[in-house]
């Protein structure tokens, strides 16, 4: 056929010719070259043309030293043949080269399956604002059924039913806290400098530089080391578990523990929860001392203070209520961002895309739910008092 | 069957003897996977149920139906061997969680049943690490890790090389001559529907239910319908010997 003639040329051209015989009968006429680049009169134009004269009860398609021709003369005489055929004018292709001939039989050997072709139809806003927020019904609907089914799997963990390995568990654990230990290291050292020198300079205004002390101490330990090491966790490990799951769920080995009589929330959530519940609250102990770090260095270095000053101050400002506080935050946000990147993971559709957002949808969760939590707590802890 | 209001089949009502090695086959798109799904309880049918020896599998309590699941082994499409675990831990973990066999034994298991697929020597690959036709024998040997009453197989030849596929053919077969495992088969591979089944059931898309039911040398040689004769001869209508 054309191999030869696979590259566009440009200069060439196709030209199609109108001519009508006898009454009834129309002929198109095909020459020249009609491969892609080539110049060739818009199939449109074609159309018209036949459009406006009178209408032929037959149309014949011919062609005439046609030089090399690709796909590009089988979509403009598709486009013509079901004109004729919405037309109801009988068009015979038995003019035309053999191959497009075959090819046309081709395209039409099977019919299009009635329904098959999707018609985008545009949305009203009022449909748009109901189908939100059925879905968010929906979500909400998802999450209380996983909150329960992780409830009743860590029943069957209580009662020492629970299968799953623990080897999982050391991993996910291994996993999950020492592996997250370095970018923790660097996160909060510097957000313990950033509150220490966003401090320092008010506080210098009226020589109060040892008061930074106080500020980085009760920073840290109530706020900041917890939710930092939250949103580090959740863009970290919460996507992880999404992306993991979500995978597992791809290549059915869901299914297969399911088939296999095994619960997916009892091998695959509960030691993922697990690892992150025990190690949140130690990696948030750690995040504290490396934020009071930070602000030690900046006060040490900056702001004539001496290290045991700024140790005392700590001392003296920061107490163990204080610390109760962080790991409490601890606890409550490696639940929710187990839940979440559990969740998404759990619920991923089977497609390569699916993954992605499930992830997507794990660190997003978490982190409104980390912040919303983390709002709700302190709001309560200032109503108590502690 | 139906996904929310999308209804893929509807009337279907098929019987599965012991020892049968039963093909579910049809076009493309037509539900055959889906059926399975309902068969092997991952998906709760629309209307009707799903009965094993009489005891049905949709209203059972979990636990019973769990107790159902555990007699019924699945090989799927893929393989599905959780990518965290080597091959002789795949096969080994339904033995550990439903047996009390000694660490020993089940080592002696796994080997026996790695060994049966042909993949005597790799207990200690990852899934990622061995071929997909490898990684679907593997998946063979966990689903016959408990030795089911009844093997599922969804497309076991897609995507292996005609001689692999023969040769899974050929092992279906012989299980079920000495096990006697019921033996239930997703496929539109010709070949193995005539060289394996001695029943089945034919879906079709268009009219959305079963055309017809039975062994598919019967169908061929007695069906009217124009819909299975074309699928049994690959189209060829007037060729009425079968193709393997």
């Amino acid at each position: 056929m054309t191999a030869a003639k696979m590259i566009s040329s440009a200069g060439e051209s196709g030209q199609v010719t109108l001519a009508r015989r006898d009454g009834s009968i129309t002929a198109l006429e095909f020459t020249g070259t009609w491969v892609h680049g080539a110049k060739v009169e818009p199939v449109e134009q074609v159309i018209k043309a036949l459009g406006t004269s009178p209408k032929p009860h037959r149309l014949l398609l011919q062609s005439r030293n046609l030089g090399a021709w690709d796909s590009r003369l089988p979509t403009y005489l598709i486009k013509i043949l079901d004109y004729c055929r919405q037309q109801g004018i009988e068009a015979d292709s038995s003019g035309l080269p053999e191959g497009v001939q075959g090819l046309l039989r081709l395209a039409r050997a099977v019919p299009e399956r009635a329904g098959a072709r999707r018609t985008a139809q545009p949305t009203p806003m009022l449909a748009e604002i109901g189908k939100a927020v059925l879905n968010g019904f929906k979500d909400a609907k998802g999450l209380v059924g996983f909150i329960g089914e992780v409830i009743l799997a860590g029943g069957t963990l209580l009662r020492r039913q629970a299968r799953f390995r623990w080897v999982d568990l050391l991993l996910c654990i291994q996993e999950t806290g020492p592996g997250a230990l370095a970018i923790v290291t660097l996160i909060s050292l510097l957000v313990g400098l950033i509150l220490a020198f966003v401090g320092a300079v008010q506080l210098a205004m009226f020589g109060a530089q040892i008061y930074i002390a106080d500020l980085v101490g009760l920073g840290t330990v109530r706020e900041m080391g917890a939710l930092m090491t939250a949103v580090i966790m959740s863009g970290r490990t919460g996507a992880a578990y999404a992306a993991q799951l979500g995978t597992m769920n791809v290549n059915s080995e869901i299914d297969a523990l399911k088939t296999m009589g095994i619960s997916p929330m009892e091998f695959l959530v509960l030691p993922r929860m697990l690892a992150l519940i025990v190690m949140m609250p130690l990696l948030g102990l750690y995040a504290d001392f490396m934020g009071i770090l930070g602000g030690a260095l900046v006060t040490v270095s900056a702001f004539d203070v001496s290290l045991v000053q700024y140790y005392n101050e700590t001392r003296r400002a920061v107490h163990l209520p204080d610390f109760g506080i962080g790991i409490v935050k601890c606890l409550v946000f490696a639940a929710l961002i187990a839940t979440a990147g559990c969740m998404r993971g759990m619920q991923c559709g089977r497609s390569a895309s699916a993954v992605g957002d499930a992830a997507t949808a794990a660190v997003v969760n978490s982190i409104v739910y980390i912040v919303v939590a983390d709002s709700l707590i302190t709001l309560i802890c200032n109503r108590l008092g502690i | 069957m139906a996904y929310g209001d999308f209804v893929i089949q509807r009337n279907l009502d098929f019987t599965i003897d012991h020892g049968d090695v039963f093909i579910i086959m049809g076009g493309s798109g037509c539900g055959k996977s889906t059926l399975l799904k309902h068969l092997i309880g991952l998906q709760r049918p629309a209307k009707g149920d799903v009965f094993y020896d009489e005891r049905s599998l949709w209203q059972a309590d979990p636990e019973e139906r769990q107790r159902i699941m555990r007699r019924i082994g699945v090989l799927y499409q893929s393989g599905a061997l959780w990518s965290s675990m080597t091959l002789a831990e795949n096969v080994a973990l339904p033995l550990s969680e439903f047996t009390d066999m000694s660490p020993a034994e089940i080592s002696d298991i796994v080997s026996y049943k790695l060994a049966l697929v042909g993949l005597a020597g790799f207990e200690d690959y990852y899934p990622s690490e061995i071929s997909g036709g490898m990684q679907k024998r593997a998946g063979l040997a966990r689903a016959m890790a408990l030795d089911p009453e009844i093997l599922f197989f969804d497309e076991p030849s897609a995507g292996l090389d005609p001689v692999s596929a023969r040769l899974l053919d050929d092992l279906i077969i012989n299980l079920r001559d000495t096990l006697g495992t019921t033996i239930v088969v997703v496929t539109h591979e010709l070949a193995s529907i005539f060289a394996i089944g001695n029943n089945s059931v034919f879906l079709d898309p268009e009219t959305k239910t079963m055309l017809a039911t039975g062994s598919p040398q019967n169908l061929l040689a007695e069906s009217k319908d124009p819909k299975i004769i074309r699928f049994l001869t690959r189209g060829e209508s007037d060729v009425h010997e079968p193709a393997a």
